[in-house]
Parts: structure tokens; C-alpha cells; sequence
């Protein structure tokens, strides 16, 4: 699903973002990225979303490999990948249903399909009561199950999380990563880049560590029948 | 779950095609479908963007009505003065001075070629005597005439050329043709104001084509700098829609939209701006007419003008936003 081949990031003033990083994440696969902040996690991250190019190697998401992909084919490639930011990126001025419906809207959806599509993701995230509401009524905790609704109402096979419980106490955390954790479940293949050390260590996934922007540890899942064992999907 | 699944299956079979967004439309007439329902989306979301903050929108309308009422009320007046014109072609007048000494069975023979021309409406014979007592009604020279033996003044004959031939070039023929007739000493044309009255409504026509054309220049900036504050103000937005894959045309589509309404709203508030100048104009015309024999009657901007002004105050706001949003929207990148 996705794969580095020596790729990095190097920036003009000579400083890399991302060194010779050589990754495979399988379909189906759940992941942490962990690290110190400006270890590379959000240059990794935004290398799969193409909101970065690798300035060497080569990074292939999805069987696509991104340096053949021009600037005009970036919002496809970007529909294949639900993504969900730290600071949630919600729309301030449009209802919970519609920021959880943008995403439908924009790859030109019918109104039928979008309405049935848009309450299971609320529902899947426990906000399917909060619809009406703008994002600016709801806790953190809750603009985050927006954002998360969001990233899935289009069913991507690939799903980006970048610090998704940032400012979230413990048993929020939690619960955000249960619910990546069932998203998992049902095929879709996780990356999420935290420094929260103590909940990922817990829920005993394939942990990634990078440092200065090089991957220096690729810890496998603890537990036998999570991570990988869901076999591939596309 | 297992529908879930099924999905992210699904998803995964479109990602392999080439185009994750037209795939899911499905078919051809499907897709034509959604794209029909985006722009529709895109209209309708525009305008409600419009009147979410009425007092800006309003003051950029308004700006560019005048902008548009300014030739269009010109061009109507122009018009007016046209039409008034019009009715002063028959001032067009061909005066025959004949050759001295002439015989009246001559004038009569002269009088009645004359009127069997086509070109000539009419005409009028004056007599050497009739212009000796007209002059003398008229002048002081009357008693430099006393001092005279002869009758100083030829017989005149006043040609008046048909509707048809009052034309200034048309004119100008006939002038010449009866100018060449062996009873003629000097033809002339009385229309040489008729002439300079032309030459400013051509000035008056030029000076609105120039004009209109500054004012739609000014349309499209002041539509293209709207949108810009637009894309500016949006610009968070954009963002987030590029994250998760909007197209640059689905981005682009509501603030194109957006040119185009204000681009016509505009147009709709300069044509009633026009009509109202035109009602407040009715009774001084009016006033006026009564003075000219009442053959004055103020013209409104007719059915044609009204759609150019419609269809130019839509093309000069789609325009404008297309300027500012080729410009503008590429900058606009998630980081």
C-alpha cells in the first residue's frame, strides 16, 4: 500500500526532511509512526498525500508511483486517502453533515448516496445526533470524530492520521485509536504518526521510529493476529 | 462491517482506475449527471454566498451598475437624439438659383421636370418679385434697393428631396445633377448644419463606444478585485478542499459562479437605474415636446439593448473571476 524506495527530502537551504528511508506497509496493515517533533513524521506523511515530493527515490501509495504523477492528477490520488490533521482542518462555516459530506461532494456524488453515506460515517464516529451542529459547538474530542468521519465518509483504502490525539486526554485517546483500530478491522490500512510512546506501546502495533528525519527502528506487532494478519485487500 | 468492507473493496477496484471521481459517478450519462449537478451545486451555493453578507455585495453591485448604467443611459439618449433627428432630414434643401433673364414658360417647363423626379418631394417656385419683397420686408437695404433699376434677384427654386433621398451622400448626387441643368446658374445645398448635427452624433456615438468600453475594463477589474479578497478570505478553505482532492475546477466553480452573478446582478440593477433616469427625464421631455409641436417622445432602452446589457454584465463578471482565479488559486497550496 505503501512503499519508500531510498526516498528522502531535502530541502534548499541543504537540510533533509526525510533521509534514504526505505518502508513497505501492506494493504491491510496497521502502523504508528513515533518520534521526536521534527523527526520527519509529518514530512513522511505529507509525502504520501503529495502535499511534499520525495526529492530522490521513490514513494509508490496504492500502486501509483507518486514522481509520475502530475500536478493535475494530485486531487485523485488524494481521494484514495483519508487524512486526518491534528488541528481537525474542519470547514468553521458549514455544518458538521457538511464537512463530513465535502469529501463526497467533491468526487461528485448523488444527494441520495451522500445523505446515507454521510450519517453511517457519523454514526461510526458517535456524532450522528450532532449533524446540525457547527464544528465550533463541539469539544476537541469531538472535531476530531468530525475529521475522522470525514476522512472515511469516500471508503479510501488508505487512511493518514497526523498526531489525531494531540490535544486529547488519555481516554479520549483511547477511543480515537480504537476507532482507527476498527477501521482496520474492516481492511482499511492505518498510518499514524504520534508521540504518544505509552498508548502506542500499548496497543501493540507495528511502531515506526524515525530520528532526524531517518528511519531507525521497525518494531513488528506484538500480537500475532493484529497488524498485517488481515491479509491484502486490493 | 461486512458492508464496510465490501466498500473499502470497492474503493480500492476504483483507485486502480484512472480516475477515482469519474468512476464513482458511474457511466457517461451518469457522470454528465454529477457534473450538471455540480454546477448547479456551485450556482446556487454562489449566490447563497452573495446574500450571506448583503451590505458588500450590495456596494459591489452597485458599483458596477453604474459602471454598465453609465453608456447604457447614453446610449439610449443618443438614440433619443437620434430619433429627433430624424425628422429634420427634411431640412435637406436643394435652393436653384437660375440664370438671370429667364422666361417664365422656361420656369414652368423647369417646375414641372422637376416634379416628376422620384428624388424630389416638392417645389417651391419664388419669383424674382416674391424675393424682391421679402428682402424688403426682412432687411434694412430696403432703400439700397430704391437706388436700383433692375430686380437684383434671380427666380429660386426650392427643391425637397423625398425622405428617401435626404441622406447626406444621396443628397449630395442629386445636388450635382441639378446643378449641371442648363437653367441652373447656382445649386446649393441647405444642410450643411444637418451635416455638422451628423458629425457630432457621430463624435457623441464614438465618444459612448470608447466610453463603454473604459467602463467595462472597469467592470472586470473591480469583479476580478472582489474575487480575489473572495479567494483571499476563502483561502483556509481552499486549502482543506485541495487535501482532500478537489480538482482546481471544483474549486474554481463557485467563485466563476460568483463573478457571474455579480456580474449580473449588476446588469439587472443598471437597467432599472436606466429606466429610472429615463422616468425622472419623462416630464421635461414632455415639457419640451409640447414646444416642438409634441413630436418628441422619449425611448426607453429596447428589448435587444436590454439583453446586451444582461449578457455583457454576465460575460464581464465571469471574465473578471476567471482573471482573478487563474491567478490566484494555483498560489494556494496545503503545507
Amino acid at each position: 500500500m505503501i512503499q519508500f524506495n531510498q526516498a528522502g527530502k531535502r530541502y534548499e537551504g541543504g537540510s533533509e526532511g526525510l533521509s534514504q528511508v526505505d518502508l513497505h506497509i501492506r494493504p491491510g496493515e496497521m502502523a504508528f509512526l513515533t518520534g521526536h517533533s521534527g523527526a520527519g513524521k509529518s514530512t513522511l506523511l505529507k509525502m504520501i498525500a503529495m502535499i511534499e515530493r520525495a526529492t530522490y527515490g521513490q514513494v509508490v501509495v496504492n500502486g501509483k508511483n507518486l514522481s509520475r504523477i502530475r500536478r493535475r492528477q494530485i486531487p485523485y490520488v488524494r481521494r484514495d486517502i483519508g487524512i486526518i490533521f491534528q488541528n481537525h482542518k474542519l470547514l468553521y462555516d458549514r455544518s458538521v453533515f457538511d464537512n463530513v459530506a465535502l469529501p463526497m461532494v467533491i468526487a461528485g456524488h448523488g444527494h441520495v448516496e451522500i445523505q446515507r453515506r454521510v450519517r453511517a460515517a457519523l454514526d461510526k464516529v458517535g456524532l450522528l445526533d450532532k449533524e446540525k451542529r457547527f464544528p465550533i459547538m463541539l469539544s476537541g474530542g469531538e472535531q476530531q470524530r468530525v475529521g475522522i468521519a470525514r476522512a472515511v465518509v469516500n471508503r479510501p483504502p488508505l487512511l493518514l492520521a497526523d498526531e489525531p490525539t494531540g490535544n486529547l486526554d488519555p481516554q479520549l485517546s483511547a477511543e480515537i485509536m480504537h476507532l482507527f483500530e476498527q477501521f482496520n478491522q474492516v481492511g482499511v490500512t492505518v498510518l499514524i504518526a504520534s508521540h504518544d510512546i505509552d498508548l502506542i506501546t500499548r496497543l501493540g502495533h507495528r511502531v515506526l521510529t524515525l530520528d532526524q528525519g531517518r528511519l531507525v527502528a521497525d518494531v513488528a506487532a506484538v500480537l500475532a493476529d493484529e497488524g498485517s494478519g488481515h491479509g491484502p485487500v486490493s | 462491517m461486512a458492508r464496510s468492507r465490501k466498500a473499502a473493496m470497492e474503493s480500492d477496484q476504483l483507485a486502480t482506475g484512472k480516475r477515482g471521481a469519474s468512476a464513482a459517478a458511474g457511466g457517461g450519462i451518469g457522470r454528465l449527471h454529477a457534473y450538471g449537478i455540480a454546477h448547479l451545486q456551485a450556482l446556487v451555493f454562489s449566490l447563497g454566498r452573495i446574500s450571506h453578507s448583503p451590505v458588500s455585495s450590495f456596494m459591489t453591485i452597485a458599483v458596477i451598475a453604474i459602471a454598465l448604467a453609465m453608456p447604457s443611459g447614453l446610449h439610449v439618449l443618443l438614440k433619443n437624439f437620434q430619433g429627433v433627428s430624424a425628422g429634420w432630414d427634411n431640412a435637406a434643401q436643394v435652393s436653384l438659383f437660375l440664370k438671370q433673364d429667364i422666361d417664365q414658360s422656361v420656369v414652368k417647363r423647369l417646375d414641372t421636370r422637376l416634379q416628376a423626379m422620384v428624388e424630389i418631394d416638392s417645389v417651391t417656385i419664388i419669383s424674382p418679385q416674391q424675393a424682391l419683397a421679402e428682402f424688403r420686408q426682412l432687411s434694412d437695404f430696403s432703400d439700397a434697393l430704391k437706388a436700383l433699376d433692375d430686380n437684383p434677384f434671380p427666380t429660386v427654386v426650392l427643391v425637397q428631396p423625398t425622405m428617401a433621398y435626404s441622406a447626406p451622400a444621396v443628397v449630395e448626387s442629386l445636388l450635382i445633377r441639378l446643378r449641371d441643368l442648363p437653367e441652373v446658374e447656382v445649386a446649393q445645398l441647405d444642410m450643411e448644419w444637418v451635416e455638422r448635427w451628423y458629425a457630432l452624433m457621430e463624435i457623441g456615438k464614438r465618444a459612448v463606444f470608447i466610453l463603454a468600453i473604459l467602463l467595462a475594463l472597469a467592470v472586470l477589474l473591480i469583479i476580478g478585485n472582489t474575487i480575489r479578497l473572495a479567494i483571499q478570505n476563502r483561502r483556509d478553505e481552499i486549502e482543506v478542499q485541495k487535501l482532500i482532492g478537489a480538482t482546481d475546477a471544483f474549486i474554481r466553480r463557485p467563485f466563476l459562479y460568483s463573478g457571474f452573478w455579480h456580474g449580473l446582478l449588476g446588469a439587472i440593477l443598471a437597467w432599472m437605474l436606466v429606466n429610472i433616469s429615463l422616468l425622472l427625464l419623462e416630464g421635461p421631455v414632455q415639457r419640451l415636446s409640447l414646444l416642438y409641436d409634441g413630436n418628441l417622445d422619449l425611448q426607453s432602452l429596447s428589448f435587444g439593448s436590454s439583453l446586451l446589457l444582461l449578457v455583457m454584465g454576465m460575460l464581464l463578471g465571469y471574465g473578471g473571476a476567471r482573471m482573478a482565479v487563474g491567478r490566484h488559486l494555483r498560489d494556494i497550496e496545503p503545507s
